[in-house]
């Protein structure tokens, strides 16, 4: 009895501590990007390119990442979503019944989930000297692209499984179209819709080895998808490489616009998966 | 019977893959009565059922040969329009599936896919079948919030209101009590008897005891087959064949 009740307290303990620890990092983190950083934002780091250089200098802003990445990231969601939605339904609603083949492609989005985004990088590169194109914002979007498919077909596969079938029919029964039953059940999984893109854009934002190559870098904002873009990950290990100790206090501003702006879209997915799932079964 | 039969089933065959699953059905449920489907687990009870309002249509697979008429209408003939047919049909399922919105849009939902837009006439729908089935005291105050926050005996009436509200003439029930606990049963048994005045009803069940108090006739089906029909006493007290016995035996002692 005081055996068990010692191994209770044990692993209690352990948790808290493991919490603690956890909470402390995050905490560390943002506190590190904060103290650093701050003092060198300012309203220019965030409506002006950068001028003399990125590497040395510390003029203008960060304008032409924060745009370069929000058009990878963005992009490449969206193209993601249209190749992943299809797939999901597909495994879950054509192949039911058969098992074979719909875990056979599960497992195969598992190895991808698993491989690290330099290769996926270096993918697309191999892809685009074949193809004759240079390091371009297209280019990025779809290293980018192919890295988060696996995520969102997970994902949407996970959603999609939960659906019970007779909802579908439920509607059906009351004299609705096959379209109109769709969109009950589209109600339904909403929120696990805005989880999903939520995910692929948090680890499309941040990813830096599969644009590094594949989108470039540039000090402009891209005016079409041929032209190579910038990146807030790429910005920021640009800065803190620079011998200048100012240039690399931008590199933490640029880190904490990055924070921020990630830490936005979970916020908003919150409150929208929220609004939506009021109803959920 | 003296009334023409509202759903009439001649030579129906249905088969999934490769298995027969109802062989050479013939019927005729008569107009405004319960009608019970009894028979052992996986005879094909939900099956039937689902050929009546075409909601089999959509399982991989299947071939569906013979009628079904429905108000002298084949409902498997090519021509006929599928939203039309559920209509006519509400259906109750063995769980409840409120649609994922408030108490107020699950009973409004049918009638606004119909056509039904005014605020006005859709407040009065909602509250009539939510008096109708004996819920509207219950959720009055809070017609707004989530029809899943409901138990799930007042889910399942919720979902009977739900398909009364589209004005369909006949019900179907699959177990439609089977996750219920006994006091939320009774008010759906009460309710059934009740809408017989208005409606044709079809419930496929497991408890002999329920067929008895509800139905009017019963059918009892064995592996696909129709092996009996006829007035509940009889089929129950009485049945005439072998097979029919052997299942109430336990019932008739
Ligand atoms: N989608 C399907 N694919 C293949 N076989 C099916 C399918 N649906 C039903 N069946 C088979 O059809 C037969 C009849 O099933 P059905 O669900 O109609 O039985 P039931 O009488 O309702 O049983 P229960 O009392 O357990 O609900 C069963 O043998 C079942 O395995
Ligand atoms: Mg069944």
């Amino acid at each position: 009895m005081r055996r068990r009740k010692f191994e209770e307290q044990f692993f209690k303990l352990l948790m808290v501590l493991s919490t603690i620890v956890v909470a402390g990092s995050l905490f560390l983190i943002v506190g590190t990007i904060v103290v650093k950083g701050l003092p060198y934002m300012s309203l220019d780091m965030l409506t002006k390119t950068p001028e003399g250089g990125f590497y040395s200098g510390k003029e203008g802003g960060v304008l032409n990442a924060i745009i370069g990445s929000l058009y990878i990231a963005g992009g490449a969601t969206i193209l993601g979503l249209i190749i992943s939605i299809p797939v999901a339904i597909y495994i879950n609603l054509y192949l039911k019944g058969k098992s074979f083949i719909p875990n056979t492609v599960r497992m195969c989005f598992d190895v991808l989930f698993g491989i690290p985004s330099i290769v996926y990088g270096a993918f697309g590169f191999i892809l685009m000297i074949y193809l004759g194109m240079r390091a371009s914002l297209l280019g990025g979007i779809i290293a980018v692209t192919l890295l988060v498919i696996p995520i969102l077909i997970r994902t949407l596969d996970e959603i999609i499984s939960t659906v019970p079938r007779e909802l579908h029919d439920a509607a059906l029964s009351l004299g609705a179209t096959r379209w109109e039953a769709s969109k009950v059940v589209l109600r339904h999984i909403i929120p696990g819709i805005i989880t999903a893109i939520l995910l692929s854009f948090g680890r499309a934002i941040g990813d830096v080895a599969a644009v590094m190559f594949t989108a470039g870098f540039s000090d402009n904002i891209p005016a079409s998808l041929g032209e190579p873009a910038a990146s807030l990950p790429l910005a920021i290990f640009f800065q803190l490489s620079s011998p200048s100790a100012e240039v690399q206090g931008r590199a933490y501003a640029s880190a904490f616009i990055l924070t921020v702006i990630v830490l936005v879209i979970t916020v908003l997915a919150n409150i929208l998966s929220k609004r939506f799932s009021k109803h959920k079964i | 019977m003296t009334n023409a039969p509202h759903i009439s089933v001649q030579n129906l065959n249905v088969q999934i893959g490769n298995n027969l699953i109802l062989k050479d059905v013939n019927i005729n449920i008569p107009d405004k009565k319960v009608t019970s489907i009894i028979g052992p687990s996986g005879c094909g009870k939900t099956t039937l059922l689902k050929t009546f309002n075409r909601l089999l249509d959509n399982t991989a697979d299947v071939k569906i040969s013979g009628k079904v008429l429905v108000d002298g209408e084949n409902i498997y003939d090519p021509g006929a329009e599928v939203t039309h047919i559920r209509k006519k049909m509400g259906l109750l399922s063995q769980r409840p599936f409120p649609l994922p919105m408030s108490i107020y849009d699950n009973i409004a939902y049918g009638p606004r896919i119909h056509g039904t837009t005014k605020r006005k006439d859709l407040d009065q729908l909602v509250e009539h079948y939510l008096r109708a089935t004996g819920l509207w005291d219950e959720v009055k105050d809070r017609l707004h919030s989530s029809a899943t926050r409901l138990s799930i005996g007042q889910q399942q009436r919720l979902c009977l209101a739900r398909g009364l509200a589209v004005e369909p003439e006949i019900i179907l029930g699959d177990e439609s009590t089977s996750a219920l606990d006994p006091v939320s049963t009774q008010k759906i048994e009460e309710l059934f008897l009740e809408l017989k005045e208005k409606y044709t009803i079809v419930l496929v069940t497991h408890i002999l005891r329920q067929a008895r108090r509800v139905s009017d006739y019963i059918i009892f089906v064995y592996m696909g087959r129709i092996i009996e029909f006829g007035p509940t006493e009889e089929v129950l007290l009485n049945p005439q064949e072998e097979l029919t016995r052997e299942y109430v035996k336990g019932f008739i002692s």
